[in-house]
């Protein structure tokens, strides 16, 4: 009779030693690839300022970009001055993370009349807290 | 002579405290890297109906002109000056309200400028007239 016990031994076990250097590589991907959510805005040049505080963060704030030519945009939404008011006011009183802070990004070149026409809007929208943003200079 | 005797060297690279490394190096970034925080000057709007009357005497006017001039309490000054005046009249009267009234061809950059200067002399009290159109 023929001998039919030998039976070859495989072990069936997946190698482990080597997947911490695969879930590195997964998480230096997607650090890499990640992409934040960032509004894009008007082009503006900034005027420079020394006496300059920091935001409290991105989330509760809203944007305003006023640019030379006249443009006036709130997150990424083109508005006439008029709007502001209405935008302003839904922004400050939705439920997500209603906003505390406008930053007021501004163009040097932009007249005054722009820029209190837009503060006066804020006032009526209720948002008093505002910043001037600035680059650091003298 | 003993000639076959040879030293076998271990020809690999030790690894144990490559994980101690790349802990450094990742803890090194993490205090080093530097969030794109936005900075700017901060001011407080007046409420809608929050206009008050003050008493003349407790006021400073700063004037801006269209063309970038500063008038500070019917004076000419230069913008670099604004800061000392401002430190020089809070010494006087602490409770001194600084008015910055710009025309409306005034350009922001100026506006920002002596914005800046009134804050660096510590006046914590700034109102905001309306430019006349």
């Amino acid at each position: 009779m023929m001998k039919f016990s030998k039976k070859s031994k495989v072990t069936s076990e997946v190698p482990t030693s080597s997947l911490p250097d695969i879930v590195f590589l997964l998480l230096i991907f997607f650090m890499v690839t990640t992409v934040f959510k960032e509004f894009t805005g008007l082009q503006v040049k900034l005027p420079t300022a020394k006496e300059i505080t920091k935001l409290p963060g991105k989330r509760d704030v809203a944007n305003i970009w006023a640019d030379r030519r006249g443009l006036i945009c709130i997150d990424d939404k083109i508005v006439e001055v008029p709007e502001i008011q209405g935008v302003m006011w839904d922004l400050r009183t939705r439920a997500i993370n209603p906003i505390r802070v406008t930053s007021m990004r501004i163009d040097k070149q932009v007249k005054m009349k722009t820029v209190s026409d837009i503060q006066q809007q804020l006032r009526k929208a209720d948002c008093l807290a505002i910043n001037y943003s600035a680059k650091v200079g003298s | 002579m003993l000639v076959d005797k040879k030293k076998t060297k271990s020809a690999e690279v030790p690894t144990s405290s490559l994980a101690d490394i790349a802990f450094l190096i990742l803890i090194f970034f993490l205090i080093s890297s530097t969030m794109n925080v936005d900075k700017g000057v901060t001011l407080t709007l007046p409420g809608i109906e929050q206009e008050t009357k003050i008493k003349s005497k407790n006021i400073s006017n700063i004037l801006i002109s269209a063309e970038g001039n500063v008038m500070f309490d019917e004076q000419l000054v230069d913008i670099p000056v604004i800061r000392e005046l401002v430190r020089e009249k809070l010494y006087e009267n602490e409770n001194q309200i600084f008015s910055l009234k710009p025309v409306a061809e005034t350009e922001y950059e100026i506006y920002i400028r002596v914005l800046d200067q009134i804050k660096q002399g510590g006046a914590k009290k700034i109102s905001l007239a309306e430019p006349d159109f």
